[in-house]
């Protein structure tokens, strides 16, 4: 099969193989690969969409990650932002505008030329309110739109309403599209429905790396190389050096693993740490390497519902309310949660416990002064009585009122490790006299209590921040953030340090200088670990593994975690396939 | 007795494991909820009778698993016998709390603290599997047992009224019964719990759990039970009693009851392994027994990761408990029927 294609590609595009004088071509750092070859990935389930303007789901953004470009990028590996389809960029009157510098004489993936009116088109349709994109929100600065305008064939300006912090960050993932191809559907107002997954791939063209092939639904996709692609490796050569890339539908995790075992895939990444143990032992014996890549941006907490609930006819928790709004409560089951605990048990070690929302994988902005408290029941105890509570004769903790401290803490049980944390909470509060119970429910169940019925007494769940950045994070942590979600009908009014959190995190937007910017995060990492909103507990690890013969591997820790440098991976064992 | 050996047999058996799963509290060396979180998934333990150089004792010992460093073996545990624990009878266990003893209780068997004496290894959280498998066993052969019980006495009630008074009481009760089997049993329970409040505590959820087994079995057997009642209702002695005037009540429970026992009884040994099945089916889906608690079923539930599945074969316990159980069970169902036919031939 490798030979095949092999075979056909070293027919079909030997003259784009080194690039023409007048292209503006990215060169990049670090070791020379070999051209060809296929890597067999996995994929949880069918992408919903290749079009950048629609993606919502997991995989439709993993493929489209490849398939198109970016103007400035965030490089995952360091975190940093790097140029892409702008070779530089300046910056003028206190971080209000931008110009860009396009790159001259690079090509979309059919061959058609890329200049500024891509750049203002994608913009358009990006900002467009009746399109409805994802990425909308993301490139409004305080409630307005960027006003973005052509100065040059090559040239793009872009003013922001007011100064915003690591603005050039919002370019990354904001994926240039080929006006030649849709704006007409644009005109016509169905920029949303194209490119679906029935669309044919040679109607499909983007500046990524690779380009779509062949689409089976619930089987593969397979993209092949971009015989255009902007960038090159040292010694000239153009990337991407692999000729394919295909994605084998693959629905659980255990399937992956097994799949990854049996050697049908070639790379394998967000493994669960049981998984990884398994897949541990049988590595010597078998050709492929793991990768603990120590914390990623995930972390995870539990919460109580601190939503206003006048408005809900759920008396129970009303009441129960009362306890969780008491801070004393919240910081004293945070301090009667064994986090080591749960690392060792639920994560066999490859996790890391947290205080605050910010984890060590977050080099830039992590809060190394937060206090990391160890377990201490004494303490809770202590905590609980000065919040008046008490315990009765026979261990029940009882408030003020004499009611004994009951609640339950919802879980899916699809996802085994956030059901085994609760497990673990479960037996630690018992030793404060608190009676949790644990209530399986569907996944889409939990959310809808969470988001819609606020029907729920407290949840383990987990979030992933799509950027080391904290602007993203505004989301989660200001009163009326979408993913505020302890809080979502936040109450009137908000307590003090939830206000100081709102204006620090809307003032840390407009803070260009990033050690001023800093002390603000920091001081909202101070703030979540001293009020405990919610209560952090874990950031698991970022396992990845790859088979031995992939060479450039170098998983990163945010963004794709094993392709989100596909253009540069290659095959080691090409010689003696030929 | 010697006349059937294989009725015999199975029931005491049946018996003796019963009789274990009920005095769990002494049978097992733990509490089934008891968290020993440095021995997380360890391998059942090694009962040894002879030390490392070689001298044999007639009182056997354990040796303690110590977590690996660098993982060499399969479970990530070896085992360290420097401090071997003498294997000791009737223990007697307390639990303290702010230097007060809160519960003290006495156990078969033990060995004396830190040494764990996890004769089939532990869970997740370091829980002895032996322990919950016993509790365990209180909760699931129990919902059996209650589930069974409660089917079995409305199938008898439902099933007699049909076949006695026949014509539109048969017609109701058994086009009643034919909607109940068809009623899908797991979306049913799904759709009670989704209506119910969010914590139900472990007794209300199992209750729940035979309400739902228990009232949506009653058709089967009452079916059966109706067919007896129908042809023993046209026997001559039957016919008899009503021509000397006997009441309905007293003709069903004096000539009809004792012809319909034998078929319930066999009924029961049938539905019994059903019910158990049924329970450790919703409690390994979440939706009957919840953590901590142990049942059969959510003791099983861990065996939905394949890391589990792969690399740790105690976790098999409570299904492969299952097997004798329900083998037994079959035994006695067969032998009792085997034995009211002869009884049926005889008389």
């Amino acid at each position: 099969m490798i030979l095949g294609s092999l075979l056909a590609f070293g027919a079909l595009a030997p003259a784009l193989q080194a690039p023409k004088a007048d292209e503006d071509i990215l060169i990049t750092a670090g070791e020379s690969g070999r051209r060809g070859g296929r890597l067999l990935v996995s994929l949880h389930s069918d992408p919903k969409t290749l079009n950048p303007v629609a993606a919502v789901d997991v995989p439709s953004k993993q493929v489209i990650a490849l398939l198109f470009a970016d103007l400035i990028h965030i490089r995952a590996y360091t975190q940093h932002t790097e140029p892409a389809l702008a070779k530089s960029w300046k910056t003028s009157s206190a971080g209000r505008h931008y110009t860009l510098e396009l790159r001259h004489g690079i090509h979309f993936s059919d061959g058609h030329p890329f200049d500024a009116d891509d750049v203002v088109f994608s913009f358009k349709v990006y900002q467009d309110e009746k399109v409805h994109s994802p990425q909308r929100d993301l490139l409004e600065v305080g409630g307005k739109t960027i006003q973005v305008r052509k100065t040059g064939q090559y040239q793009v300006d872009f003013e922001l309403p007011q100064p915003y912090a690591a603005a050039e960050r919002l370019f990354d993932s904001v994926r240039i599209l080929p006006r030649h191809l849709l704006e007409r559907a644009y005109e016509e107002g169905k920029i949303s429905q194209v490119w679906g997954t029935a669309t044919d791939p040679r109607q499909i063209a983007g500046l990524g790396p690779f380009r779509l092939k062949q689409y089976v639904p619930g089987q593969q996709i397979v993209l092949e190389r971009n015989p255009f692609y902007w960038k090159a490796d040292p010694s000239g050569n153009r990337l991407p050096y692999l000729d394919e890339i295909a994605f084998l539908i693959v629905p659980t995790e255990d399937a992956e693993v097994i799949r990854f075992q049996a050697g049908d895939v070639d790379v394998i990444s967000r493994i669960g740490a049981d998984n990884y143990a398994t897949l541990e032992q049988a590595q010597r014996a078998r050709d492929y390497q793991l990768y603990d890549g120590g914390p990623g941006l995930e972390y995870n907490f539990l919460f109580f519902n601190l939503n206003d609930l006048s408005s809900k006819q759920l008396p129970d928790i009303g009441r129960k309310q009362e306890w969780f709004r008491r801070v004393e409560f919240r910081q004293a089951v945070s301090a009667a949660i064994d986090r080591e605990s749960i690392v060792r048990l639920v994560y066999r070690g490859r996790a890391t416990p947290l205080w605050d929302q910010v984890t060590p994988g977050n080099k830039l902005w992590i809060n190394a002064a937060i206090p990391h408290a160890p377990r201490s029941l004494a303490r809770a105890a202590d905590l609980l009585r000065s919040a008046g509570f008490t315990r009765r004769e026979d261990g029940v903790l009882v408030d003020a009122r004499g009611q004994p401290v009951e609640f339950s803490i919802l879980t899916n049980p699809s996802n085994a490790q956030r059901t085994k944390i609760a497990t673990i909470v479960q037996d630690d509060l018992a030793q404060l006299g608190m009676q949790v119970h644990i209530v399986p429910l569907e996944f889409q169940a939990v959310m809808a209590r969470i988001f819609d019925s606020y029907d729920y007494e407290a949840t383990v769940l987990g979030l992933v921040s799509g950027d080391a950045d904290p602007n993203p994070e505004i989301n989660v942590w200001t009163s009326g953030g979408a993913t505020h979600v302890w809080a979502l009908s936040e109450t009137h009014p908000t307590p003090g340090w939830q206000a100081e959190i709102d204006r620090l995190m809307q003032a840390q937007t407009a803070i260009l200088d990033y050690r001023k910017r800093k002390q603000a995060y920091d001081r909202v990492q101070e703030l979540v670990a001293q009020f405990d909103p919610v209560i952090c507990l874990v950031s698991p690890h970022v396992l990845v593994g790859a088979k031995n013969t992939i060479g450039g591997f170098k998983p990163a820790v945010m963004g794709d975690y094993v392709l989100w440098n596909a253009d540069q991976l290659f095959r080691t064992d090409l010689a003696e396939k030929r | 007795m010697i006349r059937n050996p294989k009725l015999w047999l199975s029931a005491v058996a049946l018996v003796l494991i019963h009789l274990l799963v009920i005095g769990a509290v002494f049978f097992a060396p733990y509490d089934p909820t008891e968290q020993h979180r440095d021995l997380s998934m360890a391998p059942p333990v090694r009962i040894h009778f002879v030390d490392s150089r070689g001298q044999f004792y007639l009182r056997p010992f354990v040796c303690s698993w110590v977590a690996e460093a660098e993982r060499t073996s399969p479970s990530g545990y070896v085992e360290d016998c420097s401090k071997p624990s003498p294997l000791r009878l009737l223990v007697r266990r307390e639990t303290m709390r702010d230097g007060k003893t809160l519960k003290a209780s006495w156990h078969l068997f033990g060995v004396d603290a830190p040494a764990q004496l996890s004769l089939l290894g532990t869970d997740d959280y370091g829980r002895d599997l032996f322990s919950r498998l016993l509790y365990g066993g209180q909760t699931s052969l129990g919902a059996g047992l209650l589930a069974a019980g409660l089917s079995l006495s409305l199938g008898l009630v439902l099933g007699c009224m049909a076949g006695y008074f026949g014509s539109w009481a048969d017609d109701v009760i058994m086009r009643g019964a034919e909607l109940f089997m068809a009623l899908p049993w797991i979306y049913l329970l799904f759709a009670v719990r989704a209506f119910l409040p969010l914590h139900l505590g472990t007794r209300q959820a199992f209750l729940l759990l035979i309400s739902v087994i228990g009232l949506t079995g009653w058709a089967r057997p009452a079916r059966l039970i109706r067919g007896v009642v129908l042809s023993a209702r046209q026997r001559g002695y039957v016919l008899a009693a009503r021509g000397f005037g006997a009441s309905s009540a007293s003709i069903v429970r004096r000539h009809i009851l004792p012809e319909v026992s034998s078929v319930a009884l066999t009924q029961a040994a049938l539905l019994l392994p059903q019910y158990i099945l049924a329970e450790v089916t919703f409690s390994f889906l979440g939706l009957g027994v919840g953590e901590p608690e142990p049942s059969w079923g959510n003791m099983l539930a861990s065996l939905q990761t394949y890391s589990v599945l792969e690399g740790h074969w105690w976790m098999f316990a409570s299904g492969l408990a299952l097997v004798p159980i329900f083998l037994l069970f079959y035994a006695f169902a067969d032998s009792l029927q085997g034995r009211f036919q002869l009884l049926d031939l005889s008389g």
